[in-house]
């Protein structure tokens, strides 16, 4: 049981990184991502090919990961910086997939879908096999923990406020003179490194990374959890992404509970729970849980 | 534009045969204009007249189809919005476009241009520095809010703000700049009488005592009489006369342009 919730919280873990890039993006910046899985297989993929073929050190070729993630970012925001945010989704959602294809039908480097093994582990050989689960964890809390700390000091910093001013309107930001498509570049870019290293710290976790695992539907799941935890709140969207991962998980134990609802019936049923919870928040509390704080000035005194 | 003007000072923006079409529909037509330091022109004309085309292609929304615009001594016709602001040149909207989800007082915050905290390196490596600007920012803010009279909403969402102070807090944002420019695009519609008092000797003010130059497209004749120190008529997308407020009531042509836009 204890090795189970290890790795639940795991898995967590990654679903929090994921929902914090796309907080920086989304949350703060107004900026579409629906190409989620593709920056997440991005990192997975490159990170998994440098050390399992390559024999790159595990720790380098995360941080190449995390580049990867980071020029693919910054290369959208660019080509489609200038579009309205409709079309921003359709070239990230067109990203998402076309990484992910390329994955399937290459042969040679990705395995397309047999799948990529990878023996490669960081730190492997530090702790016993029995204990290595709970400090890969802890890896992945303190990447998260990082992830976290740089976006909320963004969200904090000056360089926040002038991300949500591009949010709230990006014209008078522009007639303001802020260079809208350089911050928008940057954001996204720094959102989809993390993203990268959300991928990297996966493959290496699950040690067989394949193209069905990126589909479009794990999008869905990280805006879950941003728009359940609410927007532009880092702490929301850990909430969120815990709900989600659970109710996810969870729903796995119906089974034991009720067991005349097939596995299949069951894994469609997980669906439409995560649906029906994104329909009574958007009705309920259409600002998340918990929502965005009002800004405060750290120089501004209660007089 | 009358032909000979008197030598006085330096003329901070001039248009010169600006013009833009939309398919066959041409909304400004051959407009030039000319501002100069420490004026406040107005920019009257019907509805439909060209003037918030024209605005845009002043501040650079929108790209002129032909003609020249020169601010400050430079060449602006093809710069984006953004350099045009850094250049010194603000302007606030016809509907005001407030940062709605973002307090009074961070919707001032933004506006500054040295705002090294807007990268993310200094965050980490410069943060003494990034605080002492905002909190620079920060006292200037606090001054401006005075000026506008919003200290008593500063922690409010600027979506909560009744029309008319969303109109006070534009300007306020352009207050936080060093500007040679601000173009307002009627900043009296909507606004309350009270509050128009505000805003009418804040405008005053801010060239009396600071310098600052105007070029306001406004319906509020009251307002434009009170303020401009010369006003432009414009109809059917170019200039129909310019002049004094006086000249401009007596015209001939100004009437019917009126009338014969509101029939």
């Amino acid at each position: 049981m204890l090795a189970y919730i290890v790795s639940l919280a795991t898995f967590v873990g990654f679903f929090m990184l994921l929902a914090i890039a796309l907080n920086l993006q989304w949350g703060m910046t107004g900026m579409v991502n629906f190409g989620i899985a593709g920056f997440y297989a991005l990192g997975a993929y490159t990170s998994g090919i440098l050390s399992s073929k390559l024999g790159l050190p595990v720790g380098l070729a995360m941080m190449v990961a995390v580049l990867a993630g980071l020029a693919a970012g910054a290369a959208l925001a660019l080509l489609s910086g200038r579009l309205r945010d409709d079309y921003l989704a359709i070239v990230t959602l067109g990203f998402g997939e076309i990484v992910r294809l390329i994955i399937l039908n290459e042969d040679q480097i990705t395995e397309g879908p047999r799948g990529l093994r990878i023996a490669e582990q960081p730190l492997a050989g530090w702790v016993s096999v029995e204990n290595y689960p709970l400090l890969y964890l802890g890896l992945v809390v303190l990447a998260v923990a990082v992830a976290f700390a740089l976006s909320e000091t963004i969200r904090r910093a000056p360089m926040g406020r002038v991300l949500r001013a591009i949010r709230e309107d990006e014209l008078v930001a522009s007639v303001l003179g802020k260079a809208v498509l350089r911050h928008k570049i940057r954001i996204f870019a720094i959102g989809g490194g993390i993203m990268g290293l959300a991928g990297a710290l996966y493959a290496h976790y699950v040690q067989n990374i394949s193209p069905d695992v990126f589909l479009p539907m794990v999008a869905i799941f990280i805006w879950m959890s941003v728009i359940v935890g609410g927007a532009g709140n880092n702490w929301g969207l850990l909430l969120g992404a815990g709900i989600v991962m659970v109710l996810l998980e969870g729903s796995r134990f119906i089974g034991d509970i009720a067991p005349w609802i097939d596995a299949e019936k069951l894994s469609a049923g997980r669906i439409i729970l995560i649906g029906v919870l994104l329909i009574v928040t958007l009705h309920l509390r259409p600002q998340g849980l918990i929502p965005e704080p009002r800004y405060r000035n750290k120089f501004q005194r209660k007089s | 534009m009358t032909g000979s003007q008197p030598a006085g000072p330096r003329p901070i923006i001039e248009a010169t045969e600006v013009s833009r079409n939309f398919g066959a529909f041409v909304a400004v037509d051959r407009m030039s204009i000319s501002v100069r330091e420490g004026e406040i022109v107005g920019l009257i004309g019907p509805n439909g007249a060209g003037k918030s085309t024209f605005f845009n292609l002043l501040s650079g929304v929108m790209r002129p189809s032909r003609g020249r615009v020169v601010f400050d001594g430079a060449d602006i016709t093809k710069l984006s919005p953004s350099k045009r602001a850094r250049l010194g040149m603000l302007r606030t909207f016809q509907l005001s476009r407030e940062f709605s989800r973002m307090t009074v007082l961070e919707n001032l915050l933004v506006a500054p241009q040295v705002q090294l905290g807007e990268d993310l390196l200094p965050l980490f490596t410069r943060r003494r520095e990034v605080d002492e600007i905002e909190r620079r920012h920060f006292d200037r803010a606090k001054e401006v809010l005075a000026i506008a009279k919003l200290e008593h909403v500063e922690n409010n969402r600027a979506s909560d703000l009744s029309g008319g102070q969303k109109k006070l807090l534009e300007l306020a944002r352009t207050l936080m700049v060093d500007s040679k420019l601000i173009l307002l695009d009627e900043p009296g519609a909507g606004v309350n009488p009270a509050l128009m008092k505000t805003l009418s000797d804040m405008i005053q003010m801010l060239r009396n005592d600071h310098g600052k130059t105007f070029l306001i497209v406004e319906h509020d004749m009251d307002l434009i009489a009170s303020l401009c120190t010369s006003v432009t008529v414009m109809a059917e997308g170019r200039t129909l006369v310019s002049g004094s407020f006086d000249e401009i009531r007596q015209n001939r042509q100004v009437l019917d342009a009126y009338l014969g836009g509101a029939a």
